[in-house]
């Protein structure tokens, strides 16, 4: 079996005094999904940060393909949807991948494609700014998808998507589960986390109180993790 | 050459939407304007300060520039995006700064023609030193004006807190671009003791330069 792709070690992060993250370590392999589950201010977007190279850990070590976050070559393999869709509404949606895929050493060509897939081609040379909420975040996942990342960390991605959004993103993230790539998701939509996830992992209050593989009561009953091992 | 498809990106950004160079342009035409009426524009003393007017109108309008260089990736958080790709943070300050540079040596560039009416200056003769003052100059402002760019980011004053660290660390580029462009402006050449002040100026780019790139992931990734 190969190494883990992903592994935090008791990691710990703190702002001012209040701690963010403590002691919290797991690891994952190729072709794994973890649903980061847990509630607001418990921690998520910051452990997921730590793992994008956008925040550094007070204590404690992730390791991304065996080199630290910051380093190129494992944020080169790093794709990254966040809150914000991360795209530059002034310019054009072309503009947009193509710089994209510049920064990635990506050909040009591969935009189109991307822009085709997400059903964006019709308004490749539109501004961003007029487009609909829907088409801003397909637009958002062809960035993150572009340069055919083999980690994909994923916050709250569900979040305000619509229909046709949601069911692109599932796709594309089971054709990257099915092509081995891993996936780190935060999420409050537990039915679409559950059906795709491998592992499941719960934050309380900065600290890992699960991480496991993901069982069938987790997938019939959603709210089973919170009851099980979530403070009551 | 990463920090040039930055520095593509920034530009067509501002190209089209014009924020801060709007902003920027005319806030330094009208002052221009406004001390054209304060002092005599025919008087000898018009050589004398015409260094030090010039400089002044360009800190405060590289301030408006600057001010977004960073700013512009706050909305949809592409900052993040961008500090996630394989670009490092030296790459993107340096595209940044060389935007920032651009655009603010064009609107230098608009300004002497207009600073050459409004107070009866001839500047043409010396064009060329000119030119090449207004470089090492506009390039220390945007050096350490986009370092304090990317420093003041997320904070709610930022557009206050520019300004305030920019310009006293700022003080020996500007007394130096100052005094070369007056000597200029007179029409004499820098050579003798004045080279002094083009070696502070050279040094002074060359060390911020160098330890902004080598500062600028630490501020950024935090």
């Amino acid at each position: 079996m190969s190494g883990p792709v992903l592994a935090v070690e008791h990691v710990y992060k703190y702002f001012g005094d209040y701690p963010a993250l403590r002691d919290v370590s797991f690891s994952l392999r190729g072709g794994e999904c973890l649903a980061l589950l847990g509630r607001n201010g418990a921690g998520k977007t910051t452990m997921l940060k730590i793992l994008a190279g956008l925040s550094g850990a007070a204590q404690g070590e992730v390791k991304l393909f065996g080199n630290s976050p910051r380093q190129a070559t494992a944020r080169r393999r790093i794709g990254l949807l966040g809150h914000g869709i991360g795209v530059y509404d002034e310019l054009t949606a072309i503009e947009n991948l193509t710089i994209f895929a510049q920064l990635y050493g990506v050909s040009k060509s591969v935009a189109r494609e991307w822009l085709e897939r997400t059903h964006l081609a019709h308004v490749a040379d539109s501004p961003v700014r007029e487009f609909s909420r829907g088409m801003r975040q397909r637009l958002a996942v062809a960035r993150a998808f572009l340069h055919s990342p083999s980690i994909l960390i994923l916050d709250e991605p569900f979040t305000a998507l619509d229909d046709r959004a949601i069911a692109l993103l599932q796709t594309l993230l089971s054709e990257a589960k099915a092509a081995g790539r891993t996936i780190i998701m935060s999420t409050h939509q537990l039915r679409e986390a559950m059906e795709l996830a491998s592992h499941v992992a719960l934050i309380e209050r900065g600290k890992l109180v699960h991480f496991g593989p993901r069982t069938p009561e987790m997938l019939m009953d959603p709210g089973y993790v919170y009851r099980t091992f979530g403070a009551v | 050459m990463i920090f040039l498809q930055v520095a593509a990106k920034d530009l067509r950004s501002e190209l089209r939407t014009k924020e801060s160079l709007n902003a920027s342009l005319s806030f330094a035409v009208v002052i221009l304007l406004l001390f054209s009426f304060a002092f005599d524009p025919s008087g000898e003393a018009v050589a004398e300060f015409s260094g030090g007017l010039l400089w002044l109108v360009f800190a405060f309008a590289g301030a408006l520039i600057l001010n977004r260089s960073f700013a512009r990736e706050l909305p949809n958080d592409c900052l993040e995006v961008l500090l996630a790709s394989p670009v490092s943070g030296a790459q993107l300050f340096l595209g940044k700064s060389v935007a920032s540079f651009l655009l603010l040596l064009g609107i230098e560039l608009l300004c002497l023609p207009i600073f050459g009416i409004f107070y009866n200056i001839t500047w043409t003769p010396k064009i060329l030193p000119l030119l090449g003052v207004f470089v090492l100059g506009t390039w220390g402002l945007t050096i350490l004006g986009t370092l304090f760019s990317a420093l003041t980011v997320n904070l709610s004053l930022r557009e206050l807190m520019l300004p305030m660290l920019l310009y006293p660390m700022l003080i020996p580029a500007l007394m130096a671009a100052m005094r070369l462009t007056t000597i200029l402006l007179s029409g004499n050449d820098i050579g003798g003791d004045d080279l002094v002040w083009l070696r502070l100026l050279i040094g002074f780019d060359v060390v911020f330069t160098t330890l902004a790139l080598a500062l600028v992931e630490t501020i950024l990734v935090r």
